[in-house]
């Protein structure tokens, strides 16, 4: 480019500039550079291993203690596994800090403005941390569930109970249905974070959703608790048979259309807000 | 080349910036001036795309920078407040940064040690001290070798050798025939470092000047004359388009004609001269008198 010069203004002296090195934005491109983030992050790799222990630890402190699992009419081999996968619960809170930490600890110190500065054009900045986010937490919570799967059937039947396997009806389902839960879990968590920009608030808001509502609800009476299967950690935990709730449940996979919609909705808002608000 | 045109934006009932028309040229360095909220930072961030202005437009070397498709090669920013992660390393700032644009770990070594980072590049930028994060903040604008450069505050927090490296940084920028667009509140470091200023007051464009002229029209810029024929020769400059100020002692300060002009004046006119100093408004002066009504926060007296 040439340099225009003003009236009564010496000519600047120009040279031609260096090559430049930048070249298009892409999504990959923007997937490696949210990636080179999330690993590097301290808390990541806390909440991660914190994570992982609680799944497993608590699977073995739940097939380790109390009596015996046998199952029977009323207590399916799924049932017990779902039981054994209690620590998905205490996890969803750890992961979920991830998530919202994702946007809110970059809107928290500023470098959400650098962030947003070379990839102008933002969406692929919200896809981008969802994609390393779920590629992150689902294969990380699958091997945990896999993991808490096998040491809680070990425990459970070297202590005289039902060999449960990962044929018997409803297991399977309900061992890959905690992972996946706690995947969409965290993309709820991603968009509150992108949508309330403050930490305190997403973490707040991610709380009241799935510990606070569904315990209040649980204590709601009868005649008003019709919607309590529809809330997301209810919806969701049909699939892994974790649903708190007094009313009938719905079917797993339905529950978990349910939850992924609350994840779609929150992450379209979040993405229109994203697009049209001042970073 | 940056082109702004009809910029206006209003947070609430408040309007930082309005109706603001300007074109930084490359090949430059162009000093951003204006008292604190006259709307500097907003206009930067409305550059970078950041803030949706509410009308007007700014276009970033020919092109609407949001659209750009490679937008690290078109412009790197620099902004006031902090905009690094505490959590991560120099180098993985950098380095997440530099990612989207498909650049290289060789470059982010680079503008590391082009940014005298070296030895902190692995350590976590949450314990930098201002001077440290201002370093990083350059880099990273430095990172895609950007055809237009835009930095807010840039030595601010700087050591001596960081304000010298950022002098000849931004003068080595505008010789590459780049856009270089700075703003400074330290008015002696702005002088050695600017040819072009824009002034901005209360949100709207001041002036638009090269420094000579803005220097060059202010109260202080003349000639100080000292003759014991004070109002003899008071009358014979007299002439439309000069000033003469007589105080009542034995110097006159005239503006508006030259020294030589003021000389050759006095010879023909048989008075005689004991001194004839031509004296210069500093950038700080003239910034001064220009911005003194539209200063937003005046500092209150001293208690």
């Amino acid at each position: 480019m040439s340099a225009v010069t003003r009236p009564g203004l010496a000519p600047p002296l120009v040279v031609p500039a260096p090559a430049t090195v930048a070249g298009p934005v892409t999504q990959v491109r923007v997937v490696r550079a949210e990636w080179t983030k999330l690993r590097a992050l301290r808390s990541t790799r806390w909440c991660t291993l914190i994570a992982a222990v609680l799944i497993v630890g608590v699977g073995a402190l739940v097939a380790g203690s109390g009596t015996v699992y046998h199952v029977s009419a009323g207590n399916s081999a799924a049932a017990g596994i779902s039981g054994a996968l209690l620590g998905v619960l205490i996890a969803q809170l750890v992961l979920g800090v991830v998530g919202v930490l994702a946007f809110s600890g970059e809107y928290g110190t500023g470098m959400i403005r650098a962030t947003l500065a070379v990839v102008p054009s933002r969406l692929p900045v919200l896809w981008a941390k969802l994609i390393v986010l779920a590629g992150l937490v689902l294969p990380v919570s699958m091997l945990c569930a896999f993991a808490d799967f096998f040491t809680a059937t070990a425990i459970e039947s070297s202590r005289g109970g039902s060999a449960i396997s990962l044929t018997d009806p409803g297991v399977l389902r309900t061992v890959v249905g905690s992972s996946l839960y706690l995947t969409v879990v965290v993309i709820i968590g991603l968009a509150l974070g992108a949508l309330l920009r403050k930490t305190a608030a997403g973490l707040s808001a991610f709380a009241a959703v799935f510990f606070v509502i569904p315990i209040v609800a649980g204590t709601l009476p009868h005649s008003i608790t019709g919607f309590t299967p529809y809330l997301p950690s209810n919806a969701g935990g049909a699939l892994w048979g974790q649903s708190a709730t007094s009313a009938q449940a719905l079917s797993p996979w339905t529950g978990f259309a349910v939850l992924c919609g609350y994840a779609v909705v929150l992450t379209g808002l979040a993405a229109w807000q994203l697009r049209h608000r001042d970073a | 080349m940056i082109e702004i045109d009809g910029l206006t934006k209003r947070y609430g009932d408040k309007t930082a910036v309005d109706g603001l028309s300007f074109v930084v040229e490359p090949g430059v360095v162009t000093g951003f001036l204006g008292p604190n909220g006259a709307g500097k930072s907003t206009t930067m961030r409305m550059i970078a795309g950041l803030d949706r202005p509410d009308s007007g437009t700014v276009r970033v070397n020919g092109k609407h920078y949001p659209k750009a498709p490679a937008p690290m090669a078109e412009l790197g920013i620099l902004l006031d407040a902090r905009s690094v992660h505490p959590g991560l390393s120099a180098r993985n700032n950098l380095l997440a940064l530099a990612r989207t644009a498909g650049i290289g770990r060789r470059r982010v070594d680079e503008v590391i040690e082009l940014a005298g980072l070296g030895e902190v590049a692995g350590t976590r930028a949450g314990g930098f001290s201002l001077g440290m994060g201002q370093r990083l903040g350059v880099a990273a604008a430095l990172l895609g070798r950007p055809q237009t450069v835009v930095l807010d505050e840039p030595v601010n927090g700087l050591d001596p050798d960081g304000v010298r490296w950022i002098r000849l940084l931004l003068k080595s920028l505008a010789a590459e025939g780049r856009t270089v667009l700075v703003s400074s509140h330290l008015m002696s470091e702005m002088a050695q470092t600017a040819t072009q200023l824009v002034v901005l007051g209360r949100g709207k464009l001041i002036t638009e000047a090269s420094v000579e002229d803005f220097t060059g029209h202010a109260t202080g810029t003349g000639v100080l004359v000292r003759t014991p024929e004070t109002v003899r020769l008071a009358e014979v400059l007299a002439a439309p388009g000069v000033t003469v100020i007589n105080d009542g002692t034995a110097v006159l300060r005239v503006s508006g004609i030259t020294a030589e002009q003021i000389g050759v004046a006095a010879w023909r006119a048989h008075l005689p001269v004991y001194e004839l100093t031509p004296t210069h408004a500093s950038l700080e002066e003239a910034f001064m008198q220009v911005t003194q009504d539209s200063i937003e926060y005046h500092a209150g007296a001293t208690r």
